[in-house]
């Protein structure tokens, strides 16, 4: 498993990798390519972009300038950078589809005809995998591969889905219950299973996550087409002023080119956001690929941003998965070494977290070296079983016999009473306390055979408890922060989940949950206008996924989980819920933040054209040129060169998304009103100025 | 006491008067916009126009009704105008031509209040009382019955009715419109506005030639002319007549009248969504842009001074009525310019270049300071929506403005609303300077006669009416065109309104969290104004650069 967010608490930035520059140049082909009108058209700012360039190469064709043809390239320079921008960003995803695509080169499946649980009478046949339809059954033995995505119905095997999730260690899948869903193209590394094929063929787990990790399968998000709708009005309007303006000119007796008007034109329409828009969507995407999480759609990640509520599993994902030994309470007159002794040498042949858990405090807390098995002369160990409900040990021989044990209260405590002795009120106020705080209290028991003579007496009570993940307060905390409730849900009865939620400091819990309860929470969450994410993994999970804003499903989970939930986590890991929300609103934030950019960029470009347009005519003009900017010319051609370079020093922006810190909507918007708007307003004066310091040099500009 | 001390008494004795009338009338409007019952007139009138008061509307059935009834008023005053000699106490003024009747009508029903002919020469009084002064009512009304849709689109959840538009109309009317203008009307007319029905009387002048005078119906016509923020005058030289505004105390009133629904809108928007921090978020916007444009115009009045006769003056006194003053006309041509008002006291057209610029760029910014009744906060509302959109993004959360999201669809109508404005002046004003017969109207040359040019279109696509002068608008072509731009500026903007509103009704409602942005702070009033300057403001640089600001920098 690659490692969860929760072992990098420092991380305060959802980073994406550093933009290669090979990158670029390997990009460049596809945004070349991206050049064709129809593609472009799906772009509104950039193909008024596109159509401005044609139309000033026809201009500086008919009259050759070294202005019109340094202004005729830039803006050609202009919407390649808005290419090359979203082929970067479709690169990225590229190298990913390829691992994919070998993973599903064409296998031989040996399909069961007539197959019927139990009934060993199936003939079995040699079919091309991409003839498996639903329904089918299929039998793979070690060393082979999956043909299809599937369930396994028959047995238990250990599987390599490294292909798939990139993760080397084997996972076991075996039939009923929560694990059994298997992955075409996956390899069988043990043993033999019977899956009976889910996906129907192209279909596969494996084709939609290429297409996803392609960008093929991209569709504009809700968020981005009302964005779209934004910037293509503002485009509209700053197009009609722009051709507007030729007729006043014209009165003015300042007529201007066609390649003039078009740089105007570009420079005022929010070029930079419309540029980088589509890079900035499937960076998102990508993000989510590179911690394993295959959305189903951008529109999934992008309600991942808006989430109120979050319905997280307690176990694995508040707790650590077992309950761990926290206490020992010895009963009255026991010496508390004694009872660590006692409950050490129960729990050695006890192979359960708890019972390793009661072997470390032991010995962490009263120096009790963990004993071997065999050290004990003539010991035999007596397992837990559901029905005596407890474990222990037997010391010493047939005459002199001591006998230990551990387990539930009731068990131990009638044990002790069966062989004579009489345990105190003291331990039943032990038990009740533990399980009062939410613990699992363990009753210590111990038998003492002299002859004929029995001694019977409990040493005292474990307080076995659930911990806690390290870090999981903060986390709720800088969750509540961003204005988003967080939902235990566990198994445990009330008491126990409450004592649980106010240790983890969750916000609420819902108890001794059944899937009707998840999904009538998850109602009733959203009826009152609030967005659900949960992760979930059973089949039993699977409404509750459906019905959920985010449905995050488990890889380890049942087909109909990942079905219906719009997630799935290739490295299971239900904490990784918390880092979807974050890349969810980094890419909503990404967004804003460069149309706030690209908008507060206009103020420095109007002054730095429209005094050189008008300046020759008004002289006054010359006022508002605050740059002092050296000619018409290089103003313009400045202007029109920093608009371009722009859009590529902003691309790794655009793909790393920008720093998020979790914090309220307050901060957030002072911050980046403070870098992205003002950084918006000031930065093209400096830039522009610094470019016309070059500029000005330049034959044919000055 | 000096002229700067009274100019600055009598900004202030304004701000004090809106001020304590925020409250009391913003949240009777938020009565009157929710209440259930009906009055016994407003029955009657129901009866009367066949109306099922009991019913709401959905967004399209709204909308037809604003049109229909437009499209009726329009009709109406186009055959008033036509019939006008065959009618009563027209004092034998003959039927106006067509042309100027559709600019005029066309005009007057969308409560800009374009005058392309005097009053006192052109119209008889019952044309100016049942045709002008009803439309002063019911076209004041219609617009702050479609801001009201747009915030019940907010209130409301999950349905699809947005009010009943016969219900508003008539309420506005009788409740708020009606008394106010009434009880003005004698406050003007005890201040000296005249109110009469007298025709033209014949005097001598001390100078010893002859002058007619018309009497008339003013006051009671003056009051709603501010009140409803219409601006069309009795008389041609509007409230720079004596008879119109005869004293700076009068000046005040109708100042303070033009900006008094405007300005307590907010508050009727808070009171009405149930956070009154949203209505202070949105007036203090208002306010701040008001404020700031005062003190630039007055400023630029007394030192920018640009003509011989100005320093004469000590200060720029031409085309500025005395018994004002500069203070009292910038303060008059800011309020009018910045609401949708469009009565004059002085000639806009004579303000030093960087004064007369702000009164066009006033309008260029969209009405919205405070704007014109309805339109004014229906306008700043939708560049809320733009800014909220914006800001939203960075906070990463789908925008959400007063717990409704705004998704495409929201944009869509939000968007289109922006683009109406400026496409109808600026396309109007380039047709205008292309075509070599119209720029011939143009009786300046250079920036200032462009910007004469520019400050009509302008004027008519904001529905403003108040005019720059020096521009003869009264052919065959301006009449069409701006009466055309006029009707397309006024429904087009509602259309998009009415339609958002809709939308936005039909949603639930997101929960507030620590999540949501807010906006009630102060981030928030200033980023809606960076959105108001540099999204409106800056779309009309480039044209402002070769009028006004040209002209300035000289």
């Amino acid at each position: 498993m690659s490692t969860p967010g929760l072992s990098t608490p420092a991380r305060d930035r959802v980073s994406g990798g550093l933009l290669d520059p090979g990158q670029l140049v390997r990009s460049l082909p596809g945004a070349v390519r991206k050049l064709d009108p129809r593609v472009m058209f799906r772009h509104p700012v950039m193909f008024v972009v596109e159509v401005g360039a044609a139309l000033t190469t026809l201009a500086a064709a008919e009259t050759p300038s070294v202005f019109a043809w340094v202004i005729t390239a830039w803006l050609w320079l202009t919407v390649l950078f808005a290419n090359l921008a979203e082929a970067v960003a479709e690169g990225r995803g590229k190298a990913q589809a390829e691992t994919l695509r070998r993973a599903r080169t064409t296998v031989m499946a040996r399909r069961l005809t007539g197959y019927r649980p139990g009934a060993a009478a199936a003939t079995e046949e040699e079919v091309p995998g991409v003839d498996l339809r639903q329904g089918d059954h299929v039998v793979v033995e070690a060393g082979q591969i999956i043909p299809g995505d599937g369930d396994v119905v028959e047995g238990i095997a250990s599987v390599d889905e490294s292909a798939v999730t990139g993760e080397s260690a084997p996972v076991i899948r075996e039939s009923g219950g929560d694990r059994s869903a298997v992955t075409g193209g996956t390899k069988v590394l043990s043993d033999r299973i019977v899956v009976k094929i889910t996906s129907k063929p192209g279909e596969t787990f494996i084709d939609r996550m290429i297409a996803l990790v392609e960008g093929a399968a991209r569709q504009k998000t809700p968020n981005e087409i009302a964005l779209d709708i934004l910037l293509a009005s503002l485009t509209v309007i700053f197009l009609v002023a722009v051709v507007t303006l030729q007729p006043f000119a014209l009165f003015a007796g300042a007529g201007q080119t066609l390649v003039v008007l078009t740089a105007l034109v570009v420079a005022l329409i929010p070029t930079t956001i419309g540029a980088l828009l589509s890079a900035i969507g499937i960076a998102g995407m990508d993000r989510l690929v590179q911690r394993n999480v295959l959305a189903m759609s951008g529109r999934a990640v992008e309600a991942a941003g808006d989430v109120n509520t979050l319905l997280l599993d307690k176990t694995g994902t508040i707790t650590l998965g077992n309950r761990q030994a926290a206490e020992f309470l010895p009963a009255h007159g026991v010496d508390i070494g004694e009872l660590a002794d006692a409950a050490q040498l129960s729990s050695l042949a006890d192979a359960t977290p708890e019972g390793r858990s009661i072997v470390v405090l032991a010995k962490e807390r009263h120096a009790l070296r963990g004993r071997d098995e065999g050290e004990l002369h003539g010991a035999r160990f007596v397992p837990f079983t559901a029905q005596s409900r407890m474990s222990g040990v037997d010391l010493g021989g047939a005459a002199e016999r001591r006998s230990l044990r551990k387990g539930a209260a009731t068990a131990v405590m009638r044990w002790v009473r069966d062989n004579g002795g009489h345990p105190t009120a003291e331990i039943g106020h032990h038990v009740d306390g533990i399980s009062a705080s939410g613990g699992t209290p363990l009753v210590v028991g111990e038998v003492l055979r002299d002859g004929g003579t029995h001694t019977a007496r409990v040493l005292g009570v474990i307080h076995l408890k659930d911990v806690i993940k390290k870090g999981m307060r903060e986390r709720f905390d800088e969750l509540r922060r961003m204005g988003i409730k967080t939902i235990m849900i566990t198994g445990d009865n009330p008491l126990t989940a409450k004592a649980i939620a106010a240790e983890a400091g969750v916000d609420d819990f819902l108890a001794e949950a059944t899937p009707e309860d998840k999904m009538a929470l998850i109602k009733r969450e959203q009826a009152g206008g609030k967005l659900v994410a949960m992760t979930g993994d059973g089949t039993n999970d699977a409404p509750a996924l459906a019905q959920a804003d985010v449905g995050v499903a488990m890889n380890t989970g049942t087909s109909a989980a990942k079905e219906a939930g719009n997630m799935v986590d290739l490295d299971s890991n239900p904490t990784k819920l918390i880092e979807i929300v974050e890349i969810g609103k980094q890419l909503l934030i990404t967004r804003g933040a460069l149309t706030t950019f690209s908008i507060a960029n206009d103020v420095a470009k109007y002054f730095a054209i429209i005094p050189a347009m008008f300046a020759a005519v008004y002289p006054g003009l010359d006022g508002l040129n605050i740059m002092r900017l050296h000619s018409p010319t290089s103003a313009i051609t400045s202007a029109i060169v920093f608009n371009a370079l722009i859009i590529v020093a902003l691309i790794p922006l655009a793909l790393r998304g920008v720093r998020y810190r979790p914090s309220s909507a307050d901060r957030l918007l002072a911050r980046n009103i403070w870098v992205y708007g003002l950084g918006g307003l000031v930065l093209p004066f400096l830039g522009i100025k610094l470019l016309d310091l070059v500029i000005q040099f330049l034959p044919g500009l000055r | 006491m000096s002229d700067t001390l009274a100019g600055c008494l009598q900004a202030l004795l304004l701000v004090a008067a809106l001020t304590l009338s925020y409250r009391p009338l913003g949240d009777h409007l938020a009565r009157v916009l929710t209440a259930t019952g009906h009055g016994r007139v407003e029955r009657l009138v129901h009866r009367a126009g066949g109306v099922n008061a009991a019913v709401e509307q959905r967004w399209p059935v709204y909308l037809r009704s604003v049109l229909a009834f437009s499209a009726v008023s329009v009709l109406f005053l186009y055959a008033f105008l036509r019939l006008q000699h065959h009618l009563l106490l027209s004092l034998g003024r003959g039927a106006v031509p067509a042309d100027l009747s559709f600019n005029t009508a066309a005009s007057f029903a969308t409560n800009t209040n374009w005058q392309a002919y005097a009053g006192e020469s052109a119209m008889g009084h019952l044309v100016q009382m049942a045709g002008f002064t009803v439309q002063n009512f019911v076209s004041s009304a219609v617009g702050i019955a479609v801001v009201a849709t747009l915030i019940r689109g907010f209130t409301r959840k999950q349905t699809d009715q947005v009010g009943n538009f016969w219900v508003d109309l008539t309420r506005l009317v009788l409740r708020v419109l009606l008394p106010l203008a009434f009880v003005f009307a004698l406050v003007l007319a005890a201040s000296g506005v005249i109110q009469n029905l007298h025709g033209a009387h014949d005097v001598m002048t001390l100078a010893g030639g002859h002058q007619s005078l018309t009497g008339g119906p003013v006051a009671s016509q003056e009051a709603i002319k501010q009140l409803g923020t219409n601006g069309g005058g009795f008389f041609n030289a509007n409230s720079a007549h004596p008879f119109e505004n005869p004293t700076a105390l009068t000046n005040l009133i109708e100042t303070y009248l033009m900006l008094v629904i405007a300005f307590a809108l907010p508050r009727t928007f808070g009171a009405m969504t149930g956070d009154h921090r949203q209505g202070y978020a949105i007036v203090t916007v208002m306010a701040l842009l008001w404020i700031a444009s005062l003190v630039t115009v007055t400023v630029n009045e007394l030192h920018g001074v640009s003509s011989a006769a100005g320093r004469a003056a000590g200060g720029m006194m031409e085309g500025k009525e005395t018994r004002f003053g500069i203070w009292g006309s910038a303060l008059f041509a800011v309020s009018t310019t910045l609401t949708s008002c469009g009565a004059v006291n002085s000639a806009h057209d004579s303000y030093t270049p960087g004064g007369g610029g702000m009164t066009l760029f006033h309008m260029m910014l969209g009405e919205i300071a405070p704007g014109g009744t309805g339109s004014g906060l229906y306008g700043i509302l939708i560049l809320a929506i733009v800014a909220v959109f914006v800001a939203g993004l960075m906070v990463g959360r789908t925008p959400e403005y007063l717990g409704k999201k705004l998704r495409g669809r929201e944009m869509k109508f939000a968007s289109l609303y922006l683009l109406t404005t400026p496409a109808l002046a600026l396309t109007g004003a380039a047709l205008a300077m292309a075509l070599p017969g119209e720029r011939a109207a143009m009786l300046n040359s250079g920036p200032h006669g462009f910007s004469e040019v520019l400050y009509a279109l302008t004027s008519a696509a904001n529905n403003n009416g108040s005019a720059f002068a020096g521009l003869s608008a009264n052919t065959g072509w301006y009449n069409t065109v701006l009466g055309v731009v006029m009707l397309l500026g006024r429904y087009l903007p509602m259309v998009f309104v009415v339609a958002l509103a809709g939308s936005l009704a039909g949603q639930r409602h997101v929960p507030v969290t620590a999540g949501t942005l807010a906006t009630h702070r102060p981030l928030f009033i200033a980023l809606l104004t960076g959105v108001v300057l540099i999204v409106v403001g800056l779309t009309y640089f480039p044209a402002l650069a070769l009028g006004p600001i040209a002209e300035a920098l000289h």
